[in-house]
Formats: structure tokens, sequence, C-alpha cells
């Protein structure tokens, strides 16, 4: 028998929520899916200025052991039909980051006739961070916003209505 | 997808007692946590030892030739900084040196003189990367971090000078966009007396540490009569003992008023040729362009940067050939223009497409550890190859 | 050596394969006709005092106008340090080039992407398949006639406009 989303609104079961949703937020892996320029911009926020890691991220090589999947580049149509199948490797609760531009929707390069006009085509995206490349900065709010999208989930107590994120 | 275009005869022996051994047929990418970009090799080993690695490449192929047949000449020019994204600034400068050719455009000497600094900077920004990424892929995370913090700094530069990071569009066709912003001169300066000590530096860390070495001399050793026939050009090029350089013998710009060494591998730690050379070339290009940019900031004229070049830009039909000093090796932009408005061919040819079609040939014989070894010195990034 | 000295080679060497002298600096050449491209890059290549011993680029080029489909061969020396430009045209229904892969190993990648792009089938290629596009991919992009195609396995490749209403 399933304890998700059964329990009614309390003290107790809310500060439960709390907790785990703490504890994911506080350490997610992400995997290093960089395609294209904005790989180079997420390589430098995990970097020691723009340091990720002081959020608990670090990067990962395989799907198996991530909970972001961070799409920083240009998704061509080649590429697409495999971020599906890389998507469905991770585990749940698994999260998706879409960096940049060309990820969220093709970006400059809407002209062209191999690319897939965003990443949201394929996988359901969590959050989408504008910019060509996004600076650090940028990146790092995208990924705290996430940490806040993920502190107002709900797993032990039952859903009511949809809560929006707290800007 | 799979190993569609990709079947290998498989062999299996039988030993004695019984025994049936048979290859492995491994898929190495397109995603891996590495800084090149999305490659995808099939790999047919026998155990540890490969049989032959096939690069399978165009999961990067954004199509940005046939994009310059539809936003014309001036336009194409934040597509160029696509094509090599860690050395933007090349990109550009060979774009916009294809379309003053055809035109017959004089640049300012200030002007060539700011793109010069920039395409100095740049080569100092992707070697960074390149030496520490091939670091990283050997498993020594350390310099990685290192180059990465030079790199910001770069980046503080870069920003002051044209507004962004990484992709930069700071040249135009006639010249450079914005002039060298006040006190530009004194903070690069200040940079390159920090920066070219830490070069030791790296170094002492690094360069001659004895697993890296280990890992690097001796393999995949590339003959100059290979590098030739293969079109390898640039710190390949070079590693191979060939001293050749576009900016020594062929030159463009105001190279020729410059005064700078051309690096080759001499095979100091093992083979010329062989990975550490190349890697070595790369390092030692570094301190040449700290030397390249202070003679830049002591030679500059004063004067305009731009010429003056007409909105609607129209160059008279006919092609050209043109070639800048990349720090991926020399890249040729073969345009082709007929009269109008929008270009009629742009051809990109990089010096990533050339290495990566030799990894077949190097490949026979290595271990798959020195796969990971190759790649890195040959200093591949995918846009570069796939356009 | 300057491109006159070399064409006047080229020609009393290879007669009415051989065209006119066009193009000035780096792109300096003669055609060549499309079945006899390899004999003549071979003998560039071995013929001692034009020893071009590298290939710097090979391009395709779409001319619809003219019906054709340009092959452009832009040839270095290292040794001589001169130029020379082989330009191949191949008619657009069945373009059909000799591979120059054998002279220059180079040639083999570049040959691929311009089979891939404009579908040019060069004779004499070991491996000639499409290198940047998928397998299944319909069609020859760098043509100018091409046009895109609708989906590619379920995935639309247009993206509608968010400011519509």
């Amino acid at each position: 028998m399933s304890l998700v989303n059964t329990a009614p609104e309390m003290a107790l079961t809310g500060r439960i929520d709390d907790l785990l949703n703490w504890t994911r937020k506080s350490s997610l892996w992400y995997m290093l899916f960089g395609l294209a320029c904005c790989a180079i911009e997420m390589m430098q926020t995990g970097g020691p200025r723009a340091d990720l890691e002081r959020f608990g991220m670090a990067p990962r090589a395989t799907p198996r052991v991530s909970d972001v999947l961070i799409v920083s580049g240009t998704l061509t149509l080649k590429m697409a039909l495999r971020t599906r199948l890389l998507y469905d490797q991770m585990p749940e609760p698994r999260y998706v980051v879409s960096m940049g531009s060309c990820a969220n929707c093709g970006g400059l390069f809407q002209l062209a006739y191999s690319v897939c006009d965003g990443v949201d085509k394929v996988i359901p995206v969590d959050v989408y961070v504008p910019g060509c490349p996004p600076r650090p900065e940028a990146l790092t709010e995208g990924l705290v916003k996430l940490q806040q999208k993920i502190q107002q989930e709900r797993w032990l107590v039952r859903k009511t209505e949809p809560v929006g994120v707290r800007a | 997808m799979g190993l569609a275009g990709f079947e290998v005869e498989v062999q299996r022996q039988t030993e004695g007692g019984g025994l049936v051994t048979e290859d492995m047929t491994l898929n190495m990418g397109p995603q891996h946590p590495s800084t090149h970009g999305v490659l995808r090799f099939v790999v047919r080993a026998d155990g540890e030892v490969m049989k032959e690695a096939l690069p399978d490449v165009g999961y990067l192929h954004r199509s940005i030739e046939k994009i310059a047949e539809k936003v014309g000449w001036h336009g194409f020019l934040p597509y160029t900084d696509r094509v090599d994204y860690v050395a933007a600034m090349f990109c550009n400068h060979g774009w916009a040196m294809a379309c003053e050719q055809l035109a017959g455009i004089a640049v300012p000497r200030r002007g060539e003189y700011c793109r010069v600094i920039a395409d100095e900077m740049c080569r100092l920004h992707s070697h960074l990367l390149s030496v520490g990424s091939m670091a990283m892929d050997l498993g020594a995370f350390t310099p990685f971090t290192h180059a990465i913090r030079e790199r910001e700094y770069l980046n503080d530069l870069f920003e002051e000078l044209c507004g962004a990071r990484l992709t930069f569009h700071y040249m135009r066709i006639g010249g450079v966009g914005w002039d060298l912003p006040p006190g530009f001169g004194d903070k690069l300066a200040h940079f390159l007396d920090r920066f070219e000590p830490l070069i030791d530096e790296y170094d002492r860390l690094i360069s001659y540490n004895k697993i890296y070495t280990e890992r690097l001399a001796g393999v995949a050793v590339i003959s100059p009569q290979d590098a030739i026939d293969y079109n390898l050009v640039g710190p390949n090029l070079r590693g191979s003992g060939i001293r050749y350089d576009v900016r020594r013998d062929d030159p463009y710009s105001v190279y020729p008023e410059l005064d700078f060494e051309v690096p080759v591998g001499r095979g100091e730690l093992g083979v010329l040729g062989d990975c550490f050379d190349r890697y070595i070339v790369r390092v030692r290009e570094m301190r040449e362009s700290c030397r390249i940019l202070r003679q830049c900031l002591r030679q500059i004229p004063d004067g305009p940067v731009i010429a003056k070049v007409p909105r609607n830009f129209k160059p008279p039909a006919g092609d050209c050939y043109v070639r800048v000093e990349s720090a991926r090796g020399d890249m040729g932009w073969y345009v082709v223009s007929d009269g109008t408005a929008f270009p009629h061919r742009c051809k990109i040819r990089t010096g990533s497409f050339a290495a990566i079609s030799m990894i077949p040939r190097l490949s026979r014989g290595l271990m798959l550890a020195d796969l990971v070894a190759v790649i890195a010195s040959l200093d591949l990034v995918a846009p570069e190859i796939d356009r | 050596m300057d491109p006159a000295a070399i064409y006047t080679r080229v020609r009393e060497r290879f007669g009415d394969a051989i065209g006119e002298l066009t193009g000035s600096g780096r792109t300096a050449g003669c055609t060549v006709a499309p079945a006899r491209v390899a004999e003549v890059a071979a003998w560039l290549r071995h013929e001692p005092g034009l020893a071009f011993d590298c290939l710097s680029t090979l391009a395709g080029v779409d001319y619809p106008k003219r019906n054709v489909i340009q092959v452009v061969y832009v040839l270095y020396s290292y040794r001589a340090r001169h130029w020379f430009t082989l330009r191949v045209d191949a008619p657009r229904d069945d373009p059909r080039v000799a591979s120059v892969s054998g002279v220059w190993s180079a040639a083999e990648w570049h040959e691929r992407e311009v089979f891939d792009l404009l579908g040019v089938h060069f004779d004499g290629h070991p491996d000639l398949r499409r290198l940047l596009m998928p397998e299944d991919w319909p069609g020859h992009p760098l043509r100018k006639d091409f046009v895109e195609p609708e989906e590619y396995h379920g995935i639309r490749t247009s993206r509608e406009s968010l400011l519509k209403a």
C-alpha cells in the first residue's frame, strides 16, 4: 500500500515533506549533458567563481545517478532521439533545466533544417533559463528557482490545488 | 539509431580447450563527460585493446552553412561565433576577411591591431580550456579548475571589450565593432603580468607529472607525412615537427609587424608526433600569445577602427578562399558571392574535421583509455566538425 | 610558381580534359572533366616542382541556373608554397565525379560530406555514406531546391509562434 499523497495536512506530515524536499534540493546532482556553447558556460558555472558545489550540485557522467538534466546547447534532430533515451534512464524524482535559447525554443537556429526547436518537444522541462549563452549567475538563478519548486512538492501530504513558485 | 552503417566484422577465435573469444562492439557517446561535445565512437575492441574506433558525427549539425544563404553578409557574423564557440574571434575574423577580400575593403590599422589583440586573447582562452580539459579527461581535476579560474579573468576582459563572454560578435565587416575601452591596455597588461608566471606553475603542476607523461608519451604517433596527407593543421601539425603557421608563412592582418616564435614538437619525452608533443606545443603557444599581446599594446596606432561599409552590402560576384590561424589550426573559408545581398555558398574547412577523420587509423592497437587521450590531444570540438 | 605557369603545364599534359584559367588569388585554377579529376589530382601531387601535397578544401556548390553542381578543390603545396584550384562541373540530375580519396586521405570525409549534403556520387570512394545527417534523412539539404520535411520520427520541425493570439 503506497503512502504517497495520502496523509492530511498537519504539522507533522507537512514537516516530513519539508524535510524530504530539503534533502532533495540540497543535493541535486546534474548530468553533464553539454551539447554546445552553453556547455562551456555550464562548466564556468561549476568553476571556482560561480561555484555550483556550494549548492550541493556535483556533475555526474551517467543518467543513472543524476537528479537534474541540464540541457545546455542546441538539440539537433539526430540528438533528440538520444535525449529521450537518456531522460528515460534517469531514476525519479528527476528534473530538467533547459539552458539557453537553443534548448528553450531553437534559438537562432530556428532557420536550420536539422535543429529540433526546443527540448520540450521530447522531454518535459521544469525550468527555462534564457540567454545565449546565459551567464553563470543566470544559470545559478535558474537552479535556485528549481530548488524553490522542489521545496513546494508534496509527497506524503495529499495534494490540493497547484502551488505557484514564490518569486 | 544503433549500428546502422557501422556493421563491423566481429572476429571469433577458438582457442585450445574449446574457449571462444569474440570482439566487443562498444558505444562511446554521444553523451559523455567531456568538453569535446557530442561525438560518438563505435569501438571494436579485443578486450582492452581496440581494433578500430569509428567516429559517428552529426549530432551537432546546425546547418550553419545553409543559414549563411538565408541571413545575408552582415547577419551571418553572430553565426560564425557558433562555428567554434571555444575560439569564436577567429571565426568572426575569417568571415570578415572573406567579405573584405571579395569587396576589396581595407581595414584601418587600428582596427587590425584590435583584431589581433582579440584573436590572441581568444587563443589563450581556447588553449586554457583545451589544456585543462585534457588533464580532466585523464583524471586530474585540479588543473581544470586552474584553467577555468584563469578563463574567468579573461572573460572579464572580454566583457569589457565587447559585452559577451563566449559568443563575442566583436568583429564587423571592415573592422571591429567597438574600440578598446579606456584603461583596457592597463588591465590587459596587469592580467598578463599575473598570467605568465602561472603558465610555469601549470607546467610544474601537471605537464611533467609521471602519470601524465606515461599516458601521453609515445601514444598515437602521427608522422609528418600522415599529418600533411590528412590535412592536419595547427598544433596537431606542429606537434609532428612541421614548423608551419599561417601567421608566419602566409601572413594576414598585422602579423608581419609582430615578432614571435612558432613552437614545434621535438619528441622530447617519447616519439616525435605523440600526444605529449601536441600538448606541449599548446602550452608554449600560450607564452607566445602573451608576447604578441604585449607588442600589440605597445605598437597600436590611433585612428578609426572600422572602414565605411554599406549596410546593404553586395560584393561583386566571384569566390575567394581565406585562412586564419585559429587556436585549432588553420581555418579555411571558401565563400562564393553572386552579387546579391545573400552569400551563394559559404564552406568552412576546420582543423577538427581532418583530425577526427584520422581517428580510425590512429586507434588501431591502442587501449580504450588511450582513445580519450587521443581525442583530447587532437583538441577536437564537435561544432567545428559538424558545423 | 604562379597559377598561369601551373596552368600551362597542366594543359599540356592533359589537353582537352582541362578548361580555361579562371579566378584569382588562391582560387585561380581551371575546370576539369568529372571522370578525369582523380588522374589530374594524382599527377599534380606527385609531379616534382608542383608537389601539391595538401588538399586545403573540397567544397560542393550548387548552381541551379547553370544546372550543375560544382565541386571545388583548393590545393596547396607546403614545399613550393603555391596554390591551384580545380573545379569540376557535374550535371545536377546525376552528379558523378571520380574520387580523389586515393590521392589525399583528407578527401575521404570531405567527399562524404558533399555526398550527404549535395548528393554528388564519388566513384571509387571506399565508404560513401551519410556523414552529418541521420541515415534515414530524405533529400540533400544544401541543394537550393531542398524542402524541409514536416516532421522527423514524430518530432515536428517547426514551432508555432507564441505571439499569435
